[in-house]
């Protein structure tokens, strides 16, 4: 458009141009509108209300009443118990995926000559089946007539493993490794293994070659995985109302109470921004810490 | 975590089996080097990790042909009864019809509207870019619980606004209708979920395409829209056809959010199954489970078919298959 002030232009050439300009921008509204919608309407406006339901009181039956009030926020502080534990379990599991996910990306992604296509669909199938019978095919395998029963069988007392947080636990990263495993296995298939062997010949065993090539390279990998993992995780539902029998509760299962059951709206909106601010909190530092330990490294390096 | 470990002889040996002599096979090309123990270590956490990501998948299958009437472990013989009794029951037929309609709108809008951003996104200026992206971000960073109810709140606000003026305006009339949850709640708020990730599959794309052919289409006096059925729209198919897929299985999938919008009358096959396993797993519930395993395994096969001819027809030397396009 800029060349249209060298060419000689006629005032009939440069209003069809702009009507050009017109007719594109047209058209460029014209596709953002229904994702702009979605996100304004659907995404930002629900957020706050949120906000603005975390300061109501619950209406007499059930809902929300307008006021102005902490009180939501301070019955969130009395009780952050589902909020630890969503946070440990979060970490546990992040931190669970990560080194079982590990070998086997490498495995995959350096020793699998012929088979690897396989292998990674292998690994796609059971990711785009339905989380929810996946879930629930474990609570026969870990119920009184699988694993539970076979363990109490042999030590003679009654072994309990549905409704502990070791079963959900194994949910978590039952579920979830797929998506530590794609990441890391794309970063490590980048490799360059000249580096590797350059390495071995510069006298670096196995140990220090991974600790000094391998693991700086693939941590942008993990970093996403991690990401990946974790966010789904913090606010995770089905799995504690599946494997923890009611027993265990984290903060998915509380917030599904307070709207669901309860019906006490304004106490999970409350419990909601929490949330929110923990996970941003939460990855803010883990992108910081991350990225920060890189830099240091790549100036000892200089 | 050794639960698995000591599962697998015990119920999953075919599984187990079919893992190990997949691995075991290693290639003649690794035999003129002794295997150190550090290898066989990689080999055996990856044949375990195997067994470990299909054991319930294995368990719900076989299960699901138990001839039982009572507990789902008590195995009484081979039998497709609760198959037949599953296919049978209207309940199970109404939910599957509903969760299909709701994938299938939810996977045809989500994917439109979200193509359609994508390439809207190329055409604005930075600032409007990067407010977009935010957006996006936001949408995928918050857990899928918050934007459940979030939307549920929203919908009640709408309900309460919209239904005195619907009951304002058919007064008096013998079958007034009012806006309640149902279908429509269900769909808007997957494709919220949705849509984010066809922009991100897309763009990602349209990042990594060949702009020459789009210039030489120019050159060669195509007009735009010309431009983009022949280049741009083939090259995008593969990102499209994934996001797509992603979504309807999503949405076929999705408990959730489902469970806090749906309203009477749109009950999801999810909220069904997870409904009966309140009373304990089933036979009844793993038949329903393997014939939705199933469902889902024709979808992904028949979308990873197409990309796969698809690619062929192009040339394409790239990874365009489904495997493909999830790992990067």
């Amino acid at each position: 458009m800029t060349a249209a002030g060298e060419v000689a232009t006629s005032a009939g050439r440069r209003q069809a141009e702009r009507q050009a300009g017109r007719r594109a921008r047209l058209l460029t509204g014209a596709l953002l509108v229904p994702a702009s919608f979605w996100y304004l309407v659907l995404l930002v406006l629900p957020l706050v209300i949120v906000g603005v339901y975390s300061f109501g009181v619950r209406g007499p039956d059930g809902g929300y009443q307008p006021a102005l009030t902490f009180d939501n926020y301070a019955v969130v502080a009395t009780r952050f118990g589902p909020f630890w534990l969503s946070l440990a379990m979060a970490a546990a599991g992040t931190a669970l995926c990560a080194v079982l996910a590990f070998p086997l990306a490498y495995f995959i992604a350096t020793r699998a000559t012929r088979r690897k296509t396989l292998l990674i669909i292998l690994l796609v199938i059971p990711f785009w089946t339905s989380f929810l019978i996946r879930t629930i095919a474990w609570v026969t395998i870990l119920g009184p007539r699988g694993v539970a029963g076979f363990l109490s069988d042999l030590t003679g007392t009654e072994v309990q493993l549905l409704g502990t947080p070791g079963a959900i636990l194994l949910g978590i990263v039952y579920n979830y490794l797929p998506l530590m495993i794609f990441p890391l296995y794309v970063t490590l298939e980048r490799l360059d293994r000249t580096l590797l062997e350059a390495s071995k010949d510069l006298g670096a065993g196995r140990w220090a070659t991974f600790r000094q090539i391998t693991l700086p390279i693939v941590l942008p990998g993990v970093i996403t995985g991690s990401i990946l993992v974790f966010i789904p995780l913090m606010g995770e539902y089905v799995i504690p109302a599946i494997l923890g029998y009611g027993k265990v509760f984290l903060i998915g299962n509380v917030l599904q109470l307070d709207f669901l059951v309860s019906r006490n709206w304004p106490a999970g909106a409350a419990k909601a921004v929490v949330l929110i601010a923990i996970m941003l909190v939460s990855i803010s530092f883990y992108l910081w810490f991350m990225n920060r330990g890189r830099r240091t490294r790549d100036v000892s390096v200089l | 975590m050794t639960a698995p470990a000591t599962a697998a002889p015990s119920l999953a040996s075919p599984a187990r089996a079919a893992g190990t002599t997949r691995l075991a096979g290693g290639g003649p090309a690794r035999r003129r080097q002794p295997r150190s123990l550090v290898e066989g270590w990689f080999r055996g956490h990856t044949a375990l990790v195997y067994v470990f990501l299909y054991l319930p998948i294995v368990v719900v299958i076989v299960f699901s042909f138990n001839g039982t009437n009572r507990l789902v472990t008590d195995w009484q013989g081979f039998s497709i009864k609760w198959y037949q009794a599953a296919l049978a029951d209207r309940n199970i037929q109404q939910a599957l019809w509903n969760s299909v309609t709701i994938a299938a709108w939810n996977a045809v809008l989500a994917t439109t509207f979200g193509t359609m951003a994508a390439l809207g996104l190329q055409r604005v200026a930075p600032r409007v870019r990067s407010f977009f992206d935010a957006l996006t971000y936001v949408s995928v960073i918050i857990p899928e619980i918050v934007i459940a109810l979030a939307t549920l709140i929203l919908f009640s606000n709408v309900r309460d606004v919209v239904n005195p003026v619907l009951a304002g305006l058919q007064a008096g009339a013998a079958k007034p209708v009012h806006l309640q949850l149902g279908q429509w709640s269900v769909i808007a708020a997957h494709v919220l979920f949705n849509l984010s990730l066809v922009l991100l599959l897309v763009r990602a794309r349209l990042a990594g395409m060949d702009r020459t052919h789009v210039e030489a289409s120019y050159d060669l006096y195509a007009t735009p829209w010309r431009t983009f059925r022949q280049i741009t729209f083939p090259q995008l198919l593969p990102a499209i056809v994934a996001g797509f897929l992603l979504s309807f299985t999503f949405s076929l999938d999705d408990y959730v959010i489902t469970q806090f919008v749906s309203g009477p009358g749109s009950q999801t096959l999810p909220l069904f199954i997870f409904g009966q396993t309140r009373l304990g797993v089933t036979p009844l519930t793993n038949a329903i489970a393997a014939l939705m395993l199933l469902f889902t395994l024709t979808v992904l096969l028949g979308g990873q078919l197409f990309l796969a001819r698809h690619a062929r027809r192009r040339g394409g030397g790239r990874d365009e298959t489904m495997a493909g396009l999830i790992v990067s």
